[in-house]
């Protein structure tokens, strides 16, 4: 275990815990729009109404009475995940590839039965999954079919892209690959591995698994430095847009890559994670700083996206 | 005022209003610093003892009047059948009992708890002027001006000239003058009167002072005068008997002046008696500083903890410890960055450990959650709804802390006992967290919060059941504010945590570089 002194952090350009919240999450984001971004569905509705890409909704479930209709909801899907409205960290996610008379086929090939299905949305409903324990809704939500690119090294399930955005900027980025130790699902917490990219250029550097530094992705084995995510410039405008349509001044960002409709906001989150650090081997304070240093100046979203890519290019170049 | 500025200045306000409340507290009234500071009580008893006649019959007694140095705690009497009064006589207190028709033995009992208290200054004020110059005739007035010309001569100061004097006094035979004011056989109240009547020809102030030491053994104690000169400054005390100047320390003056202790008044009265009696009790350092308080018309013990009900302080004594255990708390969670299950279980837990003592307290909470967690893993194949759940779980713990108790008390083992105190509901929350927690993040990520729990609880407990500390702000709640004070400051730290250091120790310059 290796241990360094918080003056070296601190050079480093290190967030902390407690700096985020004192410097950046209390101070930029006013309490009364958090359930802008708590609640999923919320969020949705927003981005929608701005014209901005998210996974269509099929159906939502908010009472018992929905629960026990669920089979007559889920009968005609296709592919489809079930997501708690308030959930965090990814708990209480369930993605379901198809659906056949026996039940709900889950990303990894296990059955779910309709019972089970019907229970898990009534946990869900009761607010197992939700911040404060509070009684929740159950979002029934279209299936990312993710792009090839990230086939050889997702492990079961859906990468999604982390943008940190500050006052609308874009700060730092990574790509969080679901492995088997993560049960399939893009939570760093659970065992997925956090890639930095590039702000400037969209191409993806080494990663972090746990406290490790990986190069290849454990499962798969395939390199997962040097990719290029496609479409980087429209997943960046999505990002700080995201900014404009909440207030919120320090914001993470979720994002997925859909094989046929490109990216998708998948949520938004007004505490987001230190990982991203890791990810990028690269402390977040100097960059904001540089941020906070430009005196908030409402510039558009291109003329954001320019200085972003510009101050915060790496010098990483695709393999 | 800034934002930036609001916090720190209110830190700084709360945490100096606190440490001088408790300065006051503990300086001024005196409440002791530490837990049991015992101090030592004087327990006085006179008793007067007669046999009356059936006529009427009045007992004056000299009792202390606030005597330097001490602080009197209690004072009673106890007298059945008499008419009791007490009043001030000059600078002398006494007390009068009185009875139509005594016949029989009788004892009166007057009995005073007294404390060294060195801040009592009590008749020990300047005296307001200087003495009248005794009216003598011939030969005397000669030989006072010859002893008192003699004295002077070989002493430098009032305190010398007076052992001089007390040892000039004490040998008659040696020196005719003195002969003229003392005899062979003069006892040691003659002596100080003598020399009482020659200061004042110096126009020296003095005094004679009746009482005792207070000294553990023996018992009882016998009054004895001494005198008393003063200085210009202060009262110094001298023995009459060899001159000797002393310390008052731990001398009790029961009264001032030649006067007997004792009058009665009545005819056919026998066997008059008279019996002091000294006891050394240790009390508690509080009590002392309540009744000195109390005197000093001080409203720090009235508006204090003290004034409650016992029941209510001993909750209390309690109660106040939480802020601290939320101090260590947010120390550990924010500080150091130990994850917890919930914000305050820990404090919770920690409170039970009180009752259970900790290694029990650590084995209890461990087998109840572990069985807890067994049972709520068998209710999630049941696939009960959230609050039907929660609630089976509850019963289930309930159910488990009794049988605990049960087969602890059949193994005599009365911690098995104590495991009532614990949280059932903070336990119930605990297994149902850990439990989502095992299912969502693995059995590791369980096991940690679990662990962290419970070492949060421990340090909680072991702040919490620091003696010094619970002492401290049981007698000084005030010191409250200046953990509020500290809880704000710890609000607007943004430094890193500890655990951050090893999370993002790649981070670090020079620290390893990626390819």
């Amino acid at each position: 275990m290796k241990i360094v002194s918080p003056r070296r952090l601190h050079t480093a350009g290190v967030v902390g815990i407690n700096a985020r919240n004192a410097e950046y999450v209390m101070r930029y984001n006013q309490r009364k729009l958090y359930p802008l971004v708590d609640d999923k569905l919320q969020t949705k509705r927003l981005a929608e109404r701005a014209g901005m890409a998210v996974p269509d909704l099929y159906g939502v479930v908010r009472t018992q009475r929905d629960v026990q209709r669920l089979h007559e909801t889920l009968r005609d899907l296709d592919g489809f995940v079930m997501k708690p409205a308030r959930g965090s960290g990814g708990d209480g996610i369930v993605v379901i590839k198809d659906v056949s008379p026996k039940g709900l086929r889950r990303h990894d090939g296990r059955i779910m039965t309709f019972s089970e299905a019907r229970y898990h949305a009534s946990t869900t409903l009761s607010g197992q999954y939700s911040l404060a324990g509070i009684p929740d809704q159950m979002m029934i939500e279209y299936r990312v079919r993710f792009d090839p690119l990230f086939e050889r090294v997702a492990y079961q399930g859906i990468p999604d892209i982390r943008i940190i955005v500050f006052q609308g900027f874009p700060v730092m980025s990574m790509v969080r690959l679901p492995t088997r130790q993560s049960d399939g699902k893009a939570n760093l917490h659970q065992g997925a591995i956090g890639v930095g990219i590039d702000i400037a250029s969209g191409v993806t550097r080494s990663g972090s698994w746990g406290n490790d530094v990986v190069s290849e992705h454990p499962d798969t084995g395939f390199p997962i430095a040097g990719l290029t995510i496609p479409g980087w410039q429209d997943i960046l405008r999505l990002a700080a847009r995201c900014h404009d349509i909440t207030g919120l001044g320090y914001l993470g960002v979720d994002i997925v890559l859909d094989k046929d409709r490109g990216p998708l906001i998948l949520e938004l989150n007004a505490r987001p994670g230190l990982n991203i650090q890791i990810a990028n081997a690269c402390g977040l304070g100097t960059r904001l700083a540089r941020i906070e240093a430009l005196g908030g100046d409402q510039a558009t979203v291109e003329d954001r996206l320019a200085w972003s890519k510009d101050v915060f290019a790496t010098d990483i170049k695709p393999t | 005022m800034s934002h930036r500025h609001h916090v720190p200045v209110l830190s700084a306000i709360l945490i100096a209003l606190g440490f001088v409340l408790f300065w006051y507290k503990a300086g001024a009234v005196g409440l002791p610093l530490t837990a049991n500071v015992e101090s030592d009580i004087w327990t006085v008893e006179t008793r007067v003892s007669f046999v009356g006649d059936d006529q009427p019959v009045k007992v004056n007694l000299r009792i202390p009047n606030n005597p330097a140095g001490f602080g009197v705690l209690d004072e009673s009497f106890v007298s059945r059948g008499f008419g009791l009064a007490t009043s001030d006589v000059n600078e002398n207190r006494e007390a009068q009992w009185s009875r139509r028709r005594a016949s029989g033995s009788h004892a009166l009992y007057y009995r005073v708890s007294v404390y060294r208290d060195s801040a009592v200054i009590g008749n020990d004020s300047a005296p307001q002027e200087p003495p009248t110059v005794p009216l003598l005739v011939e030969p005397q007035l000669t030989a006072m001006g010859d002893i008192i010309r003699s004295v002077r001569e070989r002493s430098a100061d009032v305190a010398t000239m007076t052992e001089q004097l007390l040892q000039r006094l004490n040998r008659p035979d040696v020196d005719d003058n003195v002969r003229l004011f003392v005899d062979d056989n003069a006892s040691a109240l003659d002596i100080a009167r003598a020399a009482q009547t020659l200061l004042a020809g110096a126009q020296i102030t003095s005094r004679i002072a009746q009482g005792f030491e207070l000294r553990q053994d023996p018992h009882f104690a016998v009054m004895r005068p001494w005198l008393e000169v003063y200085n210009g400054a202060r009262w110094l005390h001298f023995n009459p008997d060899d001159g000797q100047r002393f310390e008052a320390d731990n001398r009790l003056t029961w009264y001032y002046g030649t006067s007997p202790l004792l009058l009665v008044d009545g005819r056919r009265i026998t066997n008059i008696d008279t019996e002091i009696f000294v006891r050394r009790d240790v009390v508690d350092a509080l009590a002392i500083a309540e009744q000195r308080a109390s005197t000093m018309g001080s409203h720090a013990i009235e508006f204090s903890l003290f004034s409650l009900p016992i029941r209510t302080q001993a909750v209390y004594s309690v109660l106040l410890m939480i802020p601290l255990g939320a101090l260590v708390m947010a120390v550990m969670r924010n500080v150091v960055g130990i994850p917890t299950f919930g914000t305050f279980t820990p404090i919770l837990v920690a409170l039970a450990f009180r009752e259970t003592q900790l290694v029990y307290g650590i084995l209890l909470f461990s087998f109840v959650v572990g069985l807890g967690l067994t049972a709520r893993f068998y209710l999630e194949k049941l696939r009960l709804l959230l609050v039907p759940r929660l609630a089976a779980v509850l019963t289930v713990v309930v159910l488990l802390m009794l049988s605990i108790s049960i087969v602890g008390h059949a193994l005599d083992l009365e911690t098995g006992l104590s495991i009532a105190l614990f949280p059932m509901v903070i336990l119930t929350m605990v297994i149902e967290r850990m439990s989502i927690v095992w299912d969502e993040r693995g059995p590791a990520a369980a096991m940690t919060e679990g662990a962290g729990s419970l070492l949060v609880a421990t340090v909680a407990y072991l702040v919490m059941s620091i003696d010094q500390l619970e002492h401290l702000v049981f007698v000084f709640p005030e010191l409250l504010l200046v953990v509020l004070g500290l809880c704000l400051l710890l609000g607007r730290y943004t430094g890193f945590r500890l655990t951050e250091l090893v999370r993002f120790a790649e981070l670090a310059p020079g620290g390893s570089k990626r390819s």
